[in-house]
């Protein structure tokens, strides 16, 4: 009986949490453009694309993370460290952004591969791994500077304020096209690589993926390499964004990126998820924000009051979805 | 001599001896504790004084760690419960009357009862898992406890509120009396009845407790709830001992450091085991290594660079994995993981 069930619905059960995402998201983007004038155009959907790239790269990164059954408490620290590094660089020391950039993404991904390697090697668990990392991250870019430094390099600020004009006089930073890049590779590897099956394995069960014979320890420092990466990219865009670097820029942004990818409708047990969710996870917050600072009289505690409902409502629907399945 | 090298809380006490000999080493009479006007002064107490909060809160969060679960929302507890204490107090007519202040916190204290009760009902009842229902708590509660202040931070001038976090009776810190009344009060609840017994069996394996007849939800819901009555207690001490109520940063981060506390002191995130103990010496290495930074003249910057040093360290010489592999060719005999650090698997 139930298989008749799904078979007559048009979609997949497993696809039901990511497409109640984006309905949601139509539902706020229509009931805002019902509310308020000018709401209801592409460039709002764009300028919340602009204002959270970073964001969204660095939910990228902690998809994969979550995708194991891990979690990445390091990221806002990472990102924080990025923009510290670029900016001490570019403005202190004078290097070129050519020479810069690769160096702060190498550092992330080291940073991911030794938390990986911990995690692994010496089964502690992710979230107090994690959370060293954070200290060590936060630490740096203090031990690099106390205040704000910010950046005058010609080829940030040409690039910040570069924009990429889309038909109908629209138009997007090349910050949104970087991160809709990674988006678009992301997808591809956990869904068309080897890499991407041992990712949902390793999440699905580690002992069965173990047993089967998967390199799952390859696969769980790659996640954390991945998400460093992730994280000082996410860290190079928020520099371009905020053309500043800081040790407390990104705090709490673990956070936020935890919020879209569950809002996203992947599981934390892991192997249950999809990347498009993610990317709505990240649209949705960023709405919820645009909302806000349209109605003008809403006190800013107003989104984190929203997000924390939000949160509540997709996982109580998440629950109810997978009670439905196993019964 | 085994079983002390054996002991599960030997590398926690090692590591807060070796932390408060080095201060020592920097610092003349560390150690001394003296009278003054009737009250104990010294390093010692102050750690002990300082880290009370901290202690509170990795109480509530041991026990909710050995149930499996986790509680991320304590810090957010920690802020609503002072800010609600501050907005009454200094909505009074007379901030100094001692009913008052006791209602207010009162008050303070039953929210956060309903908020660890919430917690437990998402865990238990709906079977959320631990670390996203109270994520949502975490948020949610910043923004709740900035609505309560209005986004200002709430000034009080009021003795008896001070006293809680700031004030001495008996000769002792107001805020160590406290947590020795809640630590004594834990350690017979969990180890002279069988509450512990309880928590930690449904920690082991939920399933197998609840089909050996325990109620593992009611199990749940307490140790939440008790979680965010610890929460609470602590931000009453916070925000007593600034005479203030910051709804932004009040409890920034306690959570993480009473989840690292917790871990320190030996209780596994897995669940199963917890040792109360280990917690106050978790909490207190935290504590101290926050004191010895500041004795030793490390720079402020690098403040968390050292507690990740330290932090890694700790976890590392905690790791069996890590034992194992370090030390397996020259001391095989004391490398052998203690069991006790292992998750006790109950057969079903």
């Amino acid at each position: 009986m139930s298989v008749l069930v799904t078979r007559r619905r048009a979609v997949p059960r497993k696809y039901v949490p990511v497409l109640v995402t984006a309905c949601l998201f139509v539902a706020m983007f229509a009931a805002g453009g019902v509310r308020y004038d000018s709401f209801a155009t592409g460039q709002v959907v764009l300028n919340v694309f602009i204002d959270n790239a970073f964001l969204l790269v660095v939910a990228v990164g902690m998809t994969f993370v979550i995708l194991t059954g891990g979690i990445d408490l390091s990221v806002g620290a990472v990102v924080a460290l990025s923009t510290m590094i670029s900016a001490s660089l570019v403005t202190d020391q004078g290097w070129p952004s050519a020479a810069v950039i690769p160096l702060v993404l190498a550092i992330g991904a080291a940073l991911g591969w030794a938390m990986g390697c911990i995690i692994h090697y010496f089964e502690i668990q992710p979230f107090i791994v994690t959370l060293a990392g954070m200290f060590l991250a936060r630490g740096l870019c203090y031990t690099i500077g106390t205040d704000s430094i910010s950046i005058t390099d010609e080829t940030y600020t040409a690039l910040a304020q570069a924009r990429v004009d889309l038909p109908g006089g629209m138009f997007v930073s090349p910050s949104v096209v970087i991160a809709l890049v990674v988006v678009l590779v992301a997808a591809y590897v956990l869904h068309y690589t080897r890499l991407g099956r041992n990712v949902y394995a390793t999440g699905g069960s580690e002992q069965s993926a173990l047993l089967m014979g998967l390199p799952v320890a390859r696969t769980k420092i790659a996640v954390y390499t991945i998400s460093g990466f992730c994280s000082a990219l996410g860290g190079v865009l928020l520099s371009l964004y905020m053309l500043s670097g800081y040790g407390l820029h990104a705090v709490g942004m673990e956070l936020d990126a935890i919020a879209a990818v569950v809002i996203g409708g992947t599981l934390l047990t892991g192997g249950s998820g999809y990347l498009l969710g993610t990317v709505l996870g990240v649209l949705v917050l960023g709405l919820i924000q645009t909302i806000i600072s349209f109605e003008g009289t809403l006190s800013s505690w107003w989104t984190k009051i929203f997000i924390g409902l939000l949160l509540l409502v997709f996982i109580l629907l998440q629950r109810l979805i997978s009670v439905r399945r196993r019964t | 001599m085994n079983a002390v090298l054996r002991h599960r809380l030997l590398w926690p006490a090692v590591i807060l001896a070796a932390l408060l000999l080095t201060n020592l080493a920097f610092t003349d009479h560390f150690f001394s504790i003296e009278m003054k006007d009737g009250h104990l002064y010294g390093s010692l107490i102050d750690i002990v004084r300082f880290g009370a909060p901290l202690i509170l809160v990795a109480l509530g969060m041991t026990l909710v760690i050995a149930t499996g679960g986790i509680d991320l929302s304590v810090g957010s507890v920690v802020s609503i419960s002072g800010a609600l204490a501050c907005l009454r107090i200094s909505g009074m007519d007379d901030q100094n009357s001692v009913s008052g202040v006791v209602a207010a916190a009162g008050l303070a204290l039953v929210l956060s009862l309903a908020l660890g009760a919430w917690n437990g009902f998402l865990v238990a009842g709906v079977g959320i898992q631990p670390i996203i229902a109270t994520l949502i708590l975490m948020v949610a509660g910043r923004g709740l406890a900035q609505l309560i202040t209005d986004g200002q931070i709430i000034t009080v001038n009021s003795g008896p509120y001070k006293l809680i976090g700031g004030g001495y009776w008996l000769t002792l810190p107001f805020g160590i009396i406290i947590v020795l009344a809640v630590l004594a009060l834990t350690a017979v609840l969990t180890r002279r009845l069988a509450l512990g017994l309880l928590i930690e069996s449904v920690g082991g394996n939920a399933e197998a407790s609840r089909l050996a007849g325990i109620r593992s939800r009611g199990v749940i819901i307490t140790v939440y709830t008790f979680a965010a009555l610890c929460a609470g207690v602590a931000g009453l001490m916070i925000s007593s001992n600034v005479s203030s109520a910051d709804g932004n940063n009040a409890g920034l981060w306690i959570e993480l450091d009473a989840i690292l506390a917790v871990v320190i002191g030996g209780t596994s995130l897995a669940g199963g085991r917890f040792s109360l103990g280990g917690t106050v010496l978790g909490a207190l290495i935290i504590q101290t290594l926050t004191t010895t930074i500041y004795s030793i003249g490390v720079p402020p910057e690098t403040t968390l660079l050292f507690k990740a040093l330290v932090v890694t360290v700790v976890c590392l010489l905690q790791s069996p994995a890590f034992r194992e592999k370090a030390f397996h060719r020259r001391r095989r005999p004391v490398a052998a993981p203690p069991a006790a650090e292992e998750k006790v698997r109950v057969p079903a």
